[in-house]
């Protein structure tokens, strides 16, 4: 059920919280944490549908914040709260308020929050879009054990992984980090199966995508050996190739689902690394809500220190596949391929328009389902 | 391989738990189990990337199926049976492994072409000669399967690669067959390689009760004869035997499942604290309160078994189980088991652990419930706490997943009177959709080679020593009692509880 509360307060909503479990016949519930989305209008819809289906696996109590502009300087001064309280099969599993702030209060969210918080259990902020530069030092992001970002959002998701760097604090964490644990799970697993010592290695995706830049940086903080990031056309990240004393093991994927192993003296083995949706990504980030030092010391390597972009057809080709397949290119086509629409760069992605993410900006939030 | 693998970080809490390169061989995989959990489970566990790349399955069964006939049968099992949603690019890594042998279990040149598979899916799929053989068969064919995997060389681990032998229950039908069991399975394949699933062990909730118990202040300083009253554990099934007279005229309800099940959720509720949580530290816990079961010494006032007869069960007719089909109609095989056993040792000197389990019940539920006794003085009156009831925590096992806590509670009003509430914590509530099937988690556990979640040789065989007695003395005295289908058992269960100033809990 829904409750639409008009110039409100914290109070009048917890009231409504209470009424709407009552009506529904359940006052009890077994809600693990409080997940606080900062957003805006633009992105309020999928951030909330991401975090509904999120809450299938963790029941929450979601508090959706979002700071509308006014367009008058006289409405400016004037401040107003809304908000709508969802119980029951509106909410997913937990219950939902969707807090409008206009004018001054605005500025000052983290007093409707934290009224609204529950007793003793965890709270998460997450920024779906426009994270501040230091999320610990944000009045929201202080309520939060756990706070996350999201860098792929940003305009200059590179620059804001510095940024990230520079303000870490233990509990902070980023979606960008979260997308890439397949591949990071995937490539320890080819570790495992392989004795050798990894000499050098090389990181291809698509530019824009700090995901890339994380996962080179995790595997030089790691492996204490050069890594080079090269750019392709993507979707997403397309290769990694570890070179080691016993050859090089390499893990590709062209088309933002089926990806190639490759182990040295093995058969090529395919192994399913599907872009996930933002819900899931969600979902595994309220799994485990300590801090994640891993992260912090792969964020801390630097995006400086990684090797250049480099051109990758200069590389010597490995047996293991052919030159047509790769759709890593060398630099100097970059600036051309961003000028494509989305897709028509890779071969392999024909027919998946939402997996060419060119930029950030034409980047939705919340990725839709399988389009088979 | 390599243990120092430098991208393997126990901070790192991301990352899975992946199974090396391996492949599982399943045996009666055109069998119900097979393809309503087993195909499922190795489906969900590639969906959420916990097995390796490369995995390979192979099918063995009579039935003359290709490869391809093969995965279409797994492919309609996942789509009907899995937990997680069909992806098609999960369905791709799986088929690449699917292999199917067809014969049976006495063909030598069935065996020989499991082999080849094998070694061809080493090639092919980079499984490193590691390969788990879940032997999904009936009991008697236990031994012919084993003696083929030996006399084929498909046991031999050579190289640092592994064979394991994944067993189901019955593990034999008394303590002289269990033995017999073991002796066959572990002169072909190392104890340690030996996996007995008891599929209620890979259940969340199973688990639970260790870190409810051991992870809590709260509930271990009452967890003892001071406190506790007794305790009742209990497997309810609504359905009959189905089609599987054959196999279970002549096993029964108390074989079939507290020898296993029940002992084993006994165990973990009653045990003390393991030193660790690896499985010597856990098996060694267990092993000692399954030593420490002492059986009452009169038998026919404390145990009770019984059949279903002719009722309504949830509002279908049911026919007894003296009517079913392929049933000698003389059969005094029990459908419907209750003993009462004690713990000796100064934790649980003087409690009762009543354990019951049926088939044709109310409901289907699995429940392990520890009933407090009442408060030694209570300040008021009698007409007060009228309605009190004991405290109880109440392990609900299958379905729906939690713990429930009853206790007294005012009710609201003027008058002073209390009245048992019941507080819930509900698996789907506070972890919804998460839990994953116990399968999966013991056939991951198997590939892995962890077996902390797996009874052992030794249980097994302690747990018969408890049961035999109490099948002995059936054996030899009256029959089964009769219960109408859709109650909770026969009147004389009721009774036995009566005696000692107790009653059933309706679960």
């Amino acid at each position: 059920m829904k409750i639409d509360l008009t110039d409100t307060t914290a109070s009048k909503i917890n009231k409504a919280l209470v009424k709407g479990r009552r009506a529904i016949g359940t006052p009890a519930v077994g809600m693990v944490l409080t997940l606080v989305i900062v957003t805006d209008e633009e992105n309020a819809y999928d951030a909330l549908k991401a975090a509904d289906d999120a809450s299938m696996e963790h029941p929450s109590r979601t508090l959706v914040v979002i700071k509308r502009v006014s367009r008058s300087p006289r409405d400016r001064t004037k401040s107003r709260l809304d908000a709508e309280v969802r119980v029951g099969a509106d909410a997913g599993t937990g219950e939902t308020v969707i807090l409008r702030l206009y004018g001054e209060v605005s500025d000052h969210a983290q007093s409707v929050v934290l009224p609204l918080l529950l007793p003793d259990a965890p709270v998460v902020v997450w920024w779906s879009a426009d994270a501040p530069r230091d999320p610990a030092d944000d009045p929201l992001g202080a309520l939060g054990q756990r706070r996350v970002t999201d860098s792929y959002a940003a305009e200059k998701p590179v620059e804001e992984l510095k940024a990230r760097a520079e303000s870490y604090e233990p509990g902070d964490t980023d979606l960008a980090w979260a997308r890439i644990t397949p591949w990071r799970s995937m490539l320890a697993a080819a570790l495992d199966q392989v004795d050798c010592e990894v000499v050098s290695v090389e990181v291809a995706g698509e530019e824009a995508n700090p995901s890339v830049e994380l996962l080179a940086m995790w595997l030089a903080d790691r492996l204490h050996v050069h890594v080079r990031r090269a750019v392709s056309a993507g979707p997403g990240l397309t290769q990694v190739r570890l070179e080691t004393t016993g050859g090089p093991i390499t893990l590709h994927r062209s088309d933002g689902a089926m990806a190639t192993l490759a182990l040295p003296g093995q058969p090529d083995r395919a192994v399913a690394l599907k872009r996930r949706e933002t819900s899931e990504l969600l979902a595994e980030e309220l799994r485990r809500l300590d801090p994640d030092d891993t992260y912090a010391s792969a964020l801390r390597f630097g995006v400086d220190r990684l090797g250049g972009i480099q051109s990758a057809s200069q590389r010597p080709e490995a047996a293991t596949w052919t030159p047509g397949e790769l759709p890593v290119r060398p630099v100097h086509d970059s600036s051309e391929q961003a000028a494509k629409p989305a897709g028509a760069s890779a071969s392999a992605s024909a027919g998946e328009g939402d997996s060419g993410r060119p930029t950030p900006a034409q980047m939705p939030p919340v990725k839709k389902a399988d389009p088979q | 391989m390599s243990s120092s693998n430098p991208l393997r970080d126990p901070a790192d809490r991301r990352l899975p738990r992946i199974a090396g390169p391996s492949g599982l061989v399943i045996f009666g995989v055109t069998g119900d189990l097979s393809r309503k959990k087993l195909m499922p489970a190795v489906y969900d566990l590639a969906n959420r990337g916990l097995l390796p790349p490369g995995f390979s399955l192979v099918g063995f069964a009579r039935r003359e199926w290709e490869n391809e006939d093969f995965a279409q049968e797994v492919h309609d099992a996942v789509k009907e049976h899995a937990r997680t949603p069909f992806r098609e690019e999960v369905w791709q890594q799986l088929v690449q492994g699917m292999r199917f042998v067809q014969g049976t279990f006495d063909d030598d040149d069935a065996f020989e072409r499991l082999r080849d598979t094998i070694g061809e899916l080493d090639k092919a799929q980079g499984t490193g000669g590691n390969f788990a053989f879940y032997l999904s068969v009936p009991p008697s064919a236990f031994p012919v399967v084993i003696q083929q995997l030996k006399k084929h060389g498909l046991a031999d681990q050579t190289g640092g690669s592994w064979r394991r032998a994944v067993i189901e229950k019955p593990f034999g039908h008394d303590l002289k067959s269990a033995e017999d069991l073991n002796t066959t399975v572990e002169e072909v394949f190392a104890p340690d390689q030996v996996f007995r699933i008891d599929h209620y062990l890979g259940k969340e909730t199973v688990q639970n009760i260790l870190a409810l118990r051991f992870a809590n202040q709260m509930f271990e300083p009452i967890w003892n004869r001071s406190y506790v009253d007794h305790v009742q554990i209990t497997m309810a099934e609504d359905i009959g035997i189905g089609g599987r007279a054959g196999y279970y005229d002549g096993i029964g309800a108390a074989r079939d499942v507290i020898q296993n099940h029940l002992l084993q959720l006994m165990a973990l509720t009653a045990m003390e604290e393991p030193a660790s949580f690896d499985a010597d530290a856990l098996a060694a816990e267990k092993t000692k309160v399954l030593g420490a079961v002492r059986l009452p010494a009169d038998l026919g006032a404390n145990t009770v078994r019984g059949q279903y007869a002719e009722g309504w069960q949830g509002g279908e007719k049911a026919v007894g189980y003296l009517q079913e089909d392929g049933i000698d109609p003389k059969s005094k095989t029990d459908t419907y088991a209750a003993i009462k056993v004690e713990v000796d040792n100064r934790r649980w000197a003087g409690v009762p652990f009543y354990l019951r389990t049926g088939k044709r019940l109310g409901r289907r539920v699995t429940e392990i419930a520890v009933v407090f006794q009442r408060a030694p003085h209570s300040p008021f009156d009698h007409t007060a706490t009228e309605e009190l009831g004991q405290n109880a925590i109440v392990f609900r096992v299958q379905p729906d997943e939690g713990i429930t806590v009853r206790f007294g509670s005012k009710v609201p009003g003027t008058s002073m009177e209390i009245r048992d509430v019941s507080m819930d914590f509900a698996y789907g509530e506070s972890f919804t959709e998460s839990s994953p099937e116990a399968y999966e988690r013991l056939i991951l556990d198997v590939l892995l080679g962890d077996s902390n979640l797996f009874p052992r040789t030794e249980e097994v065989e302690l747990s018969w020593k408890i049961l035999d007695p109490i099948e002995e003395y059936w054996d030899k005295h009256g029959k089964p009692a009769q219960y109408q289908s859709g109650t909770w058992g026969p009147v004389e269960a009721d009774e036995m509880l009566e005696r000692d100033g107790r009653s059933w809990r309706r679960p």
